[in-house]
């Protein structure tokens, strides 16, 4: 061992089951959507896996990274929700949710959650609103957002497509997307699809959910599975 | 029950082997307004009868949600109440963190009576002025249990509590037996009428009693003024036939309406019995 240089432990708390996640908000929707592989390395551990998680009527997280991290993130969340709802009579709304989520993450600063977020909803005025968040809760609400395997992939599709204002401009525009929920869609599928070819650890299923005045409809269907 | 030299300390016991001040915490159950429960084979309904301090204020809530599956109903001190409810909740909320499932009712009324049992067993402490009838679906079926402030817990088909309330259990103990093949609607409109024996001069109206369902496909929940003023408007209709077809048999109604030990549904118990026994 050379003079100077510090030994790195050998075993770490985390691994990355890896995936992928996309939450789009439009006028009066919003999409989410993860892929439905759960890796750890080259193999795969299940096809199967969801990766969203409905916290209330308005609002659905999709996460990627370490699925332990992840599972116990939900179930915090869901417990403060429960906790909530009987202290309030009402349901969180989804920025309140998504202010939850950041201090949720940021308690754990020191010992974090490996665990990216992308949070989407119906906002108070019934309006579609996403946020995204890093491992220890920085966040912000935007129109469109990625996180996961994929998303350095999937991202720049989603600027070029979505039809929404730039991120860039200033002052800041509303970046929800003013296309219909059919639209958004298609893209959304195709972005998986294209993400799925050139990336191992997204593929095997997408699983889609759309949130609407009307509720939470569900979709799944197939990624190639190599 | 009158003022003896044992009655100033909860852990006083009296010769006669009686704790009186967790005695008169039960009789404080008895002066607060009726609450009313009862189950069918796939439903647990709780009824409440609702006063209001004076004409200008609201009226005063009984019936909680405590989970999906599990409410309850209060009689006495409702602040008790209110507090043993947060409790509650939150024993359902770390039981569902913990093991991802719903907590069993028969599990969360044994904890609620601990915790009444504390304060009977502590000098610097108080019995809840409380009593609760625990309405919850688990995968045991459906069922009503009674918490006592004395820490005691029991299991019924029907039971009421609070003021006036032995009129409504009178109505409940002629019909229990018939009670677990009613549907949801006939269990409400049981509840309703059961409740209604308990209001001296008023008239049923949908502000002044309160309506909650658990069941198998139905989270517990209140219901609301209109499904509520629905169910008392039919009742005028149906008040005929629930008169005829409860047997005409009172002398058949020792033990009636309670699936526990317990002795009748008398309000005062006999001198040497020990009330809290019951």
């Amino acid at each position: 061992m050379a003079r100077g240089v510090k030994e790195h432990a050998t075993w770490s708390p985390y691994e990355n089951n890896g995936g992928t996640c996309v939450a789009i908000a439009g006028s009066d929707y919003c999409i989410v959507a993860a892929d439905t592989r759960l890796s750890l390395g080259y193999s795969i551990l299940t096809r199967g896996h969801s990766k969203l998680f409905k916290l209330s009527d308005t609002a659905v997280m999709a996460s990627s990274g370490f699925q332990a991290d992840v599972r116990t993130l939900q179930k915090n969340l869901e417990a403060r929700q429960k906790g909530y709802y009987h202290q309030h009579g009402k349901p969180m709304s989804c920025p309140g949710m998504a202010q939850l989520l950041s201090n949720t993450l940021y308690y754990k600063r020191f010992f974090p959650y490996y665990s990216f977020n992308v949070l989407g909803g119906l906002d108070t005025e019934g309006k579609g609103c996403v946020y995204t968040y890093d491992a220890v809760g920085s966040y912000e609400r935007t129109g469109y957002s990625t996180q996961g395997s994929g998303a350095e992939l999937i991202m720049p599709i989603l600027d070029n497509q979505l039809k929404s204002a730039s991120p860039l401009l200033y002052p800041p525009r509303e970046t929800a997307t003013p296309l219909t929920e059919q639209e958004a869609l298609e893209i959304v599928k195709d972005t998986f699809a294209s993400a799925t070819e050139r990336q191992i650890y997204t593929g095997d299923g997408l699983e889609i959910v759309v949130i609407n005045k009307d509720g939470i409809h569900k979709e799944y269907l197939d990624l190639k599975k190599d | 029950m009158f003022r003896n030299q044992y009655d100033t300390d909860v852990t006083t016991w009296s010769p006669a082997g009686r704790l009186h001040q967790v005695e008169y915490a039960m009789e404080g159950v008895k002066q607060g307004s009726a609450a009313v429960g009862l189950k069918c084979k796939t439903h647990v309904v709780l009824a409440s009868v609702n006063k209001a301090s004076s004409e200008l204020s609201s009226y005063q809530k009984k019936l909680f949600k405590i989970d999906e599956n599990i409410g309850v109903a209060m009689a006495g001190i409702i602040a008790d109440g209110r507090v043993l409810c947060k409790f509650m909740r939150s024993e359902c909320i770390y039981h569902q963190f913990v093991f991802e499932a719903p907590l069993p009712v028969s599990r969360l009324v044994v904890q609620v009576a601990d915790k009444a049992q504390v304060c009977t067993q502590r000098s610097w402490k108080r019995p809840y002025g409380v009593g609760l009838l625990v309405a919850g679906l688990d995968e045991a079926g459906p069922h009503l249990y009674y918490n006592c402030p004395s820490g005691n817990y029991y299991e019924y088909y029907a039971f009421a509590i609070g003021s006036r309330s032995q009129a409504a259990k009178t109505y409940l103990e002629r019909r229990f037996e018939t009670f677990k093949d009613c549907s949801r609607d006939e269990l409400i409109r049981h509840a309703l009428l059961a409740v209604k024996e308990s209001l001296q001069d008023e008239e049923l109206k949908s502000t002044n009693c309160g309506i909650a369902v658990v069941g198998a496909d139905e989270d517990f929940h209140i219901l609301d003024g209109e499904t509520l003023q629905s169910f008392i408007d039919t009742l005028e209709d149906n008040k005929a036939e629930a008169k005829e077809a409860a047997p005409e048999d009172p002398a058949s109604t020792s033990g009636g309406g309670e699936a526990g030990p317990s002795a009748g549904a008398a309000e005062e118990p006999p001198a040497e019995a020990t009330p809290m026994d019951m």
